[in-house]
């Protein structure tokens, strides 16, 4: 899978949970600063990830996702 | 000082008979049954296929994120009290929010939450259970949303008091008001309890109608057929208001909340007293309160749930303390019993009726019990002018509550 296909399918997930525009989803954007998600949203986003993606993102790594990009990194070593 | 005056300026509601006040009144009004059999797949094993549903959805009002957050009971308290704040006209009126509080209640919170989530946890373990669970079941919910969306800094708080939560929630705003912690109290209930569990466990205690073949007239207050209270879902919400901050800003006032009265029975967790002494005592004390003479409390919205023992020992509960004048009406009968909202929904109507000087229809009294010795608007609305009206509510664990509006 291609940095541009999970970039858009974080931006799927993100829409669903968040409503996040999915134009506004970019690999330098921050998830709180930028997209404006909430912790809570930001558990159901990783919930959801895990699912589509096939991966186990652990809580302890979910606090250096800060970024979209960051997201991205991980799920693709992971997948 | 001299305790300060509250007047109602905004009103807001979604029910069985309509997504706001305007038609929820006219359906009242034209004596309309928002009773319909329940055809979801999981109606079909239980005793009681019946229910009074939303006449709108809450998925059409408000926004499709925002509702993912938001049990059904604290989605609909917020589309009524947007509602009453717009109709307030306070959105742009410069309020102070720390004068400004909440009091919304529910008789039984987020149920429908803890069970759908509880399904979840059973079929795909802990991960998959929704962050948002707790702040969606949590019983200070739907106040807590209000509180957020209006941006009230006072207080907001949750009564709970089964049945009686809507009136209780409406008496305690009056009580912040008097005291002078608030100018303006966003006050009312809200419930939506129409699952298979909740049904189940009134429907053992017996205390529902199984009239399932007859939707539309199995909730029958005062009449002999009656069977027990149809469930309903829905919210209320006023705006309480001292007075003269209502006059200073020209508010459009629609009645005064003059006085309340609350009593426990102390007697049992579910059956009323055997002669009405808690529901005769908050009687009462409200028109006490109210400082008005009993002759002018010319309408009452009863309580009256359509079981077998409660609507006769309200009507003794009314000879005793306020006379036989009053002309009554039951708006359960076309709305279902609406738990903790009943309260704030009937007070809606009660206000409505003294603004227009008309009593909205008992539907179903085709056959009066004996016991009947009030007079009540059977069948058809009644026109009546009304200088003082009152609206009772009883909930389990023996809470009784009264109110008396007066017309301004």
């Amino acid at each position: 899978m291609t940095r541009d296909e999970i970039t858009a399918g974080l931006a799927e997930i993100l829409e669903e949970v968040a409503g996040v525009n999915p134009d506004d989803v970019a690999e330098g954007k921050s998830f709180t600063d930028d997209l404006d998600v909430d912790s809570l949203s930001m558990v159901e986003v990783v919930v959801a990830a895990e699912e589509k993606f096939g991966v186990k993102i652990p809580d302890n790594e979910v606090q250096n996702l800060k970024t979209v990009g960051d997201a991205v990194s991980y799920i693709a070593a992971q997948s | 000082m001299s305790r300060p005056d509250v007047v109602v300026t905004g009103l807001g509601a979604t029910t069985p008979l309509g997504g706001d006040v305007a038609s929820t009144w006219d359906a009242m009004l034209a004596g309309r049954s928002g009773v319909s059999a329940l055809t979801q797949e999981w109606a079909a094993q239980l005793p009681v296929r019946i229910a009074a549903q939303l006449a709108v959805d809450p998925s059409t009002v408000l926004d499709r994120v925002k509702l993912r957050r938001l049990d059904r009971s604290e989605a609909i308290a917020l589309v009524a009290a947007q509602q009453a704040w717009a109709d307030a006209g306070l959105a742009d009126s410069g309020l102070d929010p720390e004068r400004l509080a909440v009091s919304v209640g529910s008789g039984i919170g987020g149920a429908t939450t803890l069970l759908a989530q509880d399904d979840i946890l059973e079929a795909s373990g802990p991960r998959r259970v929704s962050p948002h669970t707790v702040p969606m079941l949590m019983p200070n919910g739907p106040a807590a949303w209000v509180g957020l969306e209006l941006g009230a800094k006072a207080g907001v708080h949750s009564v709970a008091s089964a049945c009686a939560t809507g009136a209780e929630a409406i008496a305690l705003g009056l009580d912040i008001i008097r005291s002078g912690r608030a100018d303006v109290v966003v006050a009312g209930g809200t419930e939506a309890v129409i699952h298979p569990l909740p049904i189940a466990g009134f429907a053992s205690m017996r205390a529902m109608s199984t009239r399932n073949d007859e939707p539309e007239k199995a909730s029958r207050p005062w009449d002999k057929g009656r069977d027990g209270f149809v469930l309903g879902e829905g919210a209320g919400v006023v705006v309480l208001e001292r007075a003269e901050h209502a006059a200073a800003r020209g508010a459009r006032v629609y009645a005064r909340l003059a006085g309340a009265g609350i009593t426990s029975d102390a007697y049992d967790i579910v059956q009323p007293h055997a002669e009405g002494e808690g529901a005769i005592r908050a009687i009462a004390k409200a028109v006490a309160d109210a400082d008005v003479a009993k002759t002018d409390i010319r309408h009452v919205n009863a309580h009256a749930t359509s079981t077998p023992v409660g609507d006769m020992l309200e009507i003794g509960a009314l000879h005793k303390a306020v006379g036989d004048h009053p002309l009554l009406t039951a708006t359960k009968s076309m709305t279902g019993h609406l738990l903790g909202a009943a309260g704030a929904l009937e007070s809606i109507a009660t206000i409505l009726a003294i603004r227009d000087g008309v009593v909205p229809p008992t539907i179903n009294l085709d056959d009066p019990d004996e016991g009947l010795s009030l007079e009540v608007a059977a069948h058809k609305a009644r026109h009546l002018e009304i200088p003082a009206a009152l609206n009772n509510a009883f909930g389990f664990g023996g809470h009784n509550v009264a109110l008396v509006f007066t017309r301004v």
